[in-house]
């Protein structure tokens, strides 16, 4: 395809009265053409690209105007038929910068220089074309997965649904009844689950598996091939996307010796007393006999760093519920319910209340200090740190512990303790490996990805995501986990995270189908490509993908699920024969732009200096600046990546060999708390710099002359100063030597 | 935008909730309207200062979502407005939506020039009132939509003409009149939001006459580089460093003078906000009164953080009553455990009060036929008629919860469309 670049530069907002205009439109007139405009996001000015891509044959539209993350709406076409780049001389060039300078002007035009070499280099996108399948498929047949299933099939979805066990209703079926989840939240409420089984099996668009197991998760996003072992067959099942609802379990009590569990016969767990509500006996085990008195031994195992760390969420309501049992059956029981805190979050406090007015419970804060056998008289509980300050001891028939909760894949299966290492890069030094994920071989899924045979973890067994922005995303694209597997949740919020996570598989089948990438970069049609004959096996990019796009073939060569892909790029910068790139993204595009910038001689005394800045948080963090009229040095050329972790120590080489002064990459901020979109970009950024240390060496050039650093985007108001220091910095160190 | 077949879903509510509900159902591919009554989206997540636990600011998921939004052509924003008035029933809601005049067409740039035109000052909204801003202003620096608003005393008056003048790009309408659209939507989901209990009900605790007893609200505007004080948690009285400072648990919540339920947020609110002190006062004092921390799931490991910082002490008891000390003016703390009775007596330099949370939009404010509990939160029982609650609008809930509960509402609304 023959290129036509249209470029179009808009002379509002201060741009054609701080730019000398004739010098851009020299440049711009090496497209096919280069026109001005005095507002080009007006309707005219968009009328004039327009007509020119209908009439002109314009495939490649290059706007020079306001930032890119403006006016995405107006200067909008089909990115499979016109390639589309923004230069910026607004916000990064008039709005920062003195106007009518030289220097200003240098900017302006450098800009232009590196977007029309990437408007001449970047081509449209081709969609993936693969015919995808759109069913959903829900593994776990508790309470999440039978109302994910039952809320997909509600919006004509074809659902199937996988149960392990013999029966669906999961944990739910075992209790007696629910804490009230509805207004006015003061009663308990049947837990309706067997009318859920009900509606899920009748459902004409919901197929049931039960007893079955998920024996391989193979493939990707609309091309998922599952091979699903039941009533005594194995079956694989091509489906769209995946709701994780495999649940928890209770936390072994077993675990828990210094609260008499296993050793004080009249010691139970709070499924064990569900058991004994539906039965309507409470008899303590130890001789059958009536319980006269009961205690709730809250945070069994929970906000315990010996045990569980985090808080089981449920259990101070699911006592006061069992409470409440207990009190409705036995009129003359007592209950004790000791707590570190009473957690009973928004409405649930009604029922909290509701329950304290019941003089027959008896609630304290405390914690146990020690737990004996009181003989006849059941246990006997020694309290410490009362609101009355000393020590207390109790006496009840009967203890409940309430234990908490762990999800299904935090717990390794029998046989599968842990996960074999992938085995590491042949020439990979310790200082340059990518940081290290943690799977856990929980037997829940069984992936057949090369990274792991689950989603990775963030912490105690729950999945990796951006748990507050974008819970559902998980670093296995078209997997979504829901309900307790996610975070320790109660059943209410189990039900809610069904139909979310549900509504998350719909859309990525919907996506994929179309050939669109999913969360963050939705709708980007583009896809790396490999230039196989130059792989050397190095396995960086199958190890560095955060979503594991890339499994490997026996001779060790990447073998990309596109569809798993979100086009974060990250592999086109791990790859050190860059042989991975997008149509309209490349080390070749990014690298052009950086010889595209003009590098005064010595004698001019205006040194050069690149900046790659992550385009989601430190490139809108410069247009906040630039919005404030910050100014910054106008020696910075910015060149915006879709992530730190594209980049690519060419780049860096191309810049210090052409004469560049300095370069510095500004990512997103990274550890357990980090806020980089694609999760280990910023951090691989980082590793990959430490590498470029010989090769500065090599160079004979100052390490000085690259800088990291980790900005978020609310620390806008900085960067003017990052960028003025680091050029103050590198004019301390005098122009780099390779400078013609 | 009347949709000829009916499949639309309106989403009433630009904040979070509403926003991702909006963006989550158009992403699935369906037609959606998102109405939000301030000029801008982000509503109050966009005056938090960081999200516990992870302590990253709001605007890094919001510049993520604006992206989303200014690519999706199946969302329509219209910004201003509210639901006036609503016909129809289940299948097909026929709202009417009024839309105030902003004064500012979309021609408009964001030059700021009509800002540099105009003389007079009005109370900085996004910034709670807390600071002036120019009559003819951008609502915050990452406004979206990223468009100016005048005032309407500014268009009245002689500097609706400077800033007409100043405005390169024809963009400013002083005769902009309010103007009613009507859609039809067969889905409706009520995303409204919340406000602050109304602290000015809690004279007990000092608001309002004791000086330095400030909302946990106005905290995150104080400690949000976007506000006042550029990011300086200061006292309000003099502007002065924090030596000592307390905060309040539960100001109006589980209390049945005011609120009877919980908040759900507070506790977390206040222990990152705890957290936002020590980053900046290495030394400050920080005493938290409360009845139950409730910091729920993984939160918890926050809380157990922030409890080993020996300069933070938890005292067990709600704030009875807040007095001025008669030396130096400032709060004077009564603490009474709530099962001892024991009462304490503490001065600090400043005293937040992490005050509840209540539905924004009540049967007043909200004309559509909503089922809601005794407090005004919206109940799911209405689900079948094409109405459906999502974030604070129908419980306290964190971000995390909103984004939760928003998905989902997107998924019930598409259900709507599907039984069409």
């Amino acid at each position: 395809m023959d290129k036509k670049i249209g470029v179009y530069i808009c002379t509002g907002c201060d741009i054609g009265t701080s730019l000398k205009l004739g010098p851009l439109e020299k440049i711009g007139a090496k497209g096919a053409f280069c026109r001005q405009h005095a507002q080009l996001c007006s309707p005219d000015g968009t009328a004039l690209i327009r007509n020119d891509i209908d009439k002109e044959g314009v495939n490649t539209v290059l706007v020079a105007a306001c930032s890119p993350r403006e006016h995405a709406g107006t200067f909008s076409y089909d990115p499979t038929k016109v390639s589309l780049e923004r230069v910026n001389l607004r916000e990064l060039v008039v709005w920062s910068h003195a106007a009518n300078d030289e220097d200003t002007q240098a900017l302006a035009e450098d800009y232009l220089r590196m977007g029309l070499v990437k408007a001449q280099k970047m081509l449209p996108v081709e969609p993936l074309g693969e015919k995808t399948d759109r069913t959903i498929l829900v593994v776990g047949g508790g309470i999440t997965g039978l109302t994910a299933a039952l809320e997909a099939a509600r919006a004509g979805q074809e659902v199937i649904l996988v149960e392990k066990q013999a029966k669906l209703g999961g944990w739910m079926a075992k209790l007696h009844k629910r804490y009230p989840f509805e207004a006015p939240y003061v009663e308990l409420q049947p837990t309706g689950i067997e009318e859920l089984v009900k509606q899920v099996t009748s459902d004409k668009r919901i197929r049931v598996l039960t007893g079955a197991k998920l024996e391989k998760t193979a493939g990707g996003p609309g091309l998922f091939d599952v091979t699903v072992a039941h009533d005594g067959t194995t079956e694989t099942l091509r489906v769209g996307a995946i709701v994780e609802a495999v649940g928890g379990q209770p936390y072994d009590a077993n675990k828990l010796p210094h609260l008499g569990y296993g050793r004080l016969h009249n010691v139970v767990t709070s499924l064990d007393f569900e058991a004994m509500a539906a039965k309507g006996k409470f008899e303590r085990p130890g001789d059958g006999a009536t319980a006269k008195s009961v205690a709730f031994i809250q945070c069994a195992g929970s906000r315990d760093p010996a045990h569980l760390p985090y808080c089981s969420t449920h259990c101070c309501m699911t006592s006061l519920k069992q409470a409440r049992y207990y009190r409705d059956a036995v009129a003359d029981g007592k209950v004790y319910i000791i707590y570190k805190d009473m957690r009973t979050p928004a409405q649930y406090e009604q029922f909290y209340k509701k329950t304290q007015e019941d003089v027959g419970i008896f609630l304290t804060k405390g914690e146990v200090v020690e737990m004996a056998d009181g003989g006849s008289s059941g246990v006997k509980i020694t309290l410490d740190h009362t609101p009355l300050g000393e020590k207390i001891d109790l006496q009840a028939d009967l203890v409940v512990l309430a234990t908490g909760m762990v999800p299904a894949t935090a717990v390794a299966a029998p046989g599968k303790a842990a996960a074999p290492p992938p085995p590491p890069a042949p020439d990979a030094k310790k200082e340059d490996e990518a940081p290290k994920d943690v799977y856990i071989a929980s037997d829940v899924l069984n992936l057949q990805y090369r990274q792991g045979p689950e989603p990775p973890i963030l912490q105690n067994g729950f999945p990796d995501s951006h748990y507050i922005c974008f819970p559902y995303e998980s670093r296995r694209t078209g997997i979504y986990p829901a309900g307790t597997v996610r975070a320790p949740m109660d059943a209410a919020d189990c039900a809610l995270d069904a139909a979310g996570a549900a509504l998350k598989a719909i859309q990525c089948a919907a996506l994929t189908a179309q050939g669109k990438a999913v969360h963050p970069r939705t709708g980007d049609m583009g896809a790396p490509e490999l230039y196989m004959s130059r792989c050397t096996q190095c396995k960086r990019c199958t190890e560095e993908c955060p979503f594991g796009t890339y499994n490997e073939d026996e001779k060790g060569n990447p073998v990309p699920n596109l569809t798993r892909c979100r086009r974060c790029a990250i592999c086109m910068g791990s790859c050190p024969e860059r042989i991975i790139s997008f149509k309209d993204y490349s080390v070749d595009i990014i690298g052009s732009m950086v010889k595209a910038i003009d590098v005064p001689p010595e004698d001019e005394e205006k040194p050069r200096i690149v900046a790659f800045i992550c385009e989601n948080d430190a490139y809108p963090a410069a247009d906040l600046a630039a919005r404030k009229h910050l100014n910054w040095s106008p020696h910075v050329r910015v060149i915006p990546l879709r992530c730190l972790g594209n980049i690519n120590l060419v780049w860096i080489a191309d810049a210090l060999s052409k004469g560049i002064d300095g370069v510095l990459l500004i990512g997103c901020k990274y550890g357990d708390d980090y806020q980089c979109h694609f999760i280990k970009g910023s951090e691989l950024a980082n590793i990959r710099m430490s590498k470029i240390k010989e090769t500065l060496q090599r160079l004979a050039l100052e390490s000085d002359r690259i800088r990291v650093l980790q900005l978020s985007l609310d620390e806008f108001g900085t960067l003017p100063g990052i960028f003025d220091d680091f050029a103050k910095k590198v004019e301390e160190l005098g122009p780099n030597p390779y400078k013609m | 935008m009347n949709d000829s077949d009916g499949k639309l879903i309106a989403v009433i509510g630009g904040g979070i909730s509403g926003m991702t509900t909006a963006l989550e159902a158009a992403e699935a591919g369906y037609k959606v309207l998102l109405v939000e009554q301030e000029p801008f989206l982000g509503g109050r997540v966009a005056r938090n200062s960081k999200y516990y636990p992870k302590l990253c600011p709001p605007s890094c998921g919001l510049e993520i979502n604006f992206k989303r939004l200014a690519r999706n052509p199946d969302v329509r924003v219209l910004t201003m407005a509210r639901v006036a008035s609503v016909a129809g029933g289940p299948g097909n809601w026929e709202l009417s939506i009024r839309v105030e005049p902003r004064f500012v067409n979309d021609k408009c740039t964001a030059c700021g020039k009509c800002a540099d035109a105009c003389e007079t000052k009005i109370p900085n909204p996004f910034n709670l009132g807390l600071d002036q801003v120019k009559g003819a202003y951008l609502p915050h620096p990452m406004a979206y939509p990223l468009r100016y608003v005048l005032a309407p005393k500014v268009a009245a008056g002689p500097d609706g003409a400077k800033c007409k003048a100043a405005c390169t790009c024809d963009a400013v309408v002083l005769d902009d009149k309010p103007q009613t659209i009507k859609v039809n939507a067969a889905s409706v989901v009520v995303a409204t939001g919340w406000k602050p209990y109304d602290a000015a009900k809690l004279g007990h605790l000092g608001y309002g006459t004791v000086k330095n007893v400030v909302t946990n609200v106005a905290m995150e505007r104080l400690a949000s580089p976007t506000g006042h004080t550029g990011g300086k948690i200061v006292r309000p009285s003099d502007g002065g460093p924090i030596t000592d400072i307390a905060f309040a648990q539960c100001a109006g919540s589980r209390d049945e003078n005011h609120l009877p339920y919980c908040s759900g947020v507070c506790c977390m609110a206040t222990l990152k906000q705890a957290v936002l002190v020590r980053e900046q006062y290495p030394d400050a004092k920080i005493t938290v009164h409360y009845i139950d921390v409730r910091a729920m799931g993984k939160y918890e490991t926050f809380y157990a953080k922030l409890q080993q910082d020996p300069k933070v002490t938890f005292v067990r008891g709600v704030v009875a009553k807040v007095s001025a000390d008669p030396a130096t003016g400032d709060p004077v703390v009564e603490s009474e455990d709530s099962l001892t009775g024991k009462r304490s007596t503490t001065k600090t330099g400043m005293l937040v009060l992490a005050t509840g949370i209540v539905p924004a939009a009540g049967k007043d404010d909200c004309p559509l036929p909503l089922d809601r509990d005794e407090f005004g939160f919206v109940t799911r029982r209405q689900s079948k008629h094409g109405l459906h609650g999502a974030g604070c609008a129908s419980r306290p809930n964190s971000v995390a919860q909103c984004v939760q509960e928003a998905t989902g509402a997107a998924l019930k609304a598409i259900q709507d469309l599907a039984a069409r």
